[in-house]
């Protein structure tokens, strides 16, 4: 099984780039079965969405 | 025409513009010269805009181009200054999540956030964020920023500074990484007490 650190880096590069075919197998076969992989991701995906609103914010 | 209404309300945006360009630059002349050429151009154009909330997307927009500009001014000559020291630190903070297996410590495992969308909405969350962008290393916050907030892709922002596409995940997974844990520990509750 893919060890959580390397999960966490593929994570990130697919902020960057599309994950080839074997890498989205190996990473959904991990987050299946990883929980904190899960909340990884959710949070790796919020971080894009706040920097996003950063700037568009109106206070 | 340009209102003295209109101009106020723009050298109102001065000191979160100054700041975001300071982040960017990591130069203070630098930041003072986009920020004062983004404003001038912005009040060239200010008769197109009604709303604040308008005015303030487009003036951001002119500073972004600006300090891409000086980015690319810069380009490959853009000395790195050695903040390896910051960056070690993270990757142990980072390190100390895991097992020797490299899995998750049962204190380290990433716990689901609360509600994160009611956290944007919210005017402290945002000085938490903001602060978890200003403690990063210098370059880990350089090439974070280039890739969320201007928009390069990475094989640019690895021309541009001169490092390696390995190079560049790394340091765009360090800076995520540390911004997650910074969140977690300002913003979303005590998880793990690994930092």
């Amino acid at each position: 099984m893919m060890k959580c650190k390397d999960a966490t880096h593929l994570m990130s590069e697919a902020l960057d780039r599309p994950l080839g075919r074997a890498e989205r197998m190996r990473l959904g076969l991990h987050l299946l079965f990883c929980g904190g992989c899960r909340a990884f991701r959710q949070q790796m995906d919020f971080l894009r969405l706040a920097t996003r609103r950063f700037l568009e914010r109106n206070d | 025409m340009i209102d003295s209404g209109s101009a106020e309300l723009i050298s109102g945006f001065r000191p979160q513009m100054l700041k975001f360009a300071r982040l960017q630059l990591q130069d203070e002349a630098a930041a003072d010269d986009a920020v004062q050429e983004a404003i001038e151009s912005a009040l060239l154009g200010i008769d197109r805009f009604a709303g604040r909330s308008a005015l303030k997307t487009w003036i951001f927009t002119i500073l972004r181009h600006k300090i891409i500009d000086t980015l690319r001014e810069r380009g490959r000559t853009v000395q790195i200054s050695s903040f390896e020291r910051d960056e070690e630190a993270l990757d142990e903070a980072f390190d100390r999540l895991f097992k020797d297996n490299e899995h998750w410590s049962p204190q380290g495992r990433p716990q689901a956030w609360g509600d994160p969308e009611e956290a944007l909405a919210q005017r402290q969350f945002w000085q938490v964020f903001e602060t978890c962008l200003e403690v990063l290393p210098a370059r880990t916050a350089r090439v974070f920023m280039m890739r969320e907030f201007l928009g390069f892709e990475t094989d640019e922002i690895c021309a541009t500074l001169v490092l390696t596409t390995t190079n560049c995940n790394v340091i765009l997974h360090r800076a995520r990484a540390a911004l997650r844990q910074c969140l977690t520990h300002g913003w979303f509750g005590a998880e793990g007490r690994a930092s």
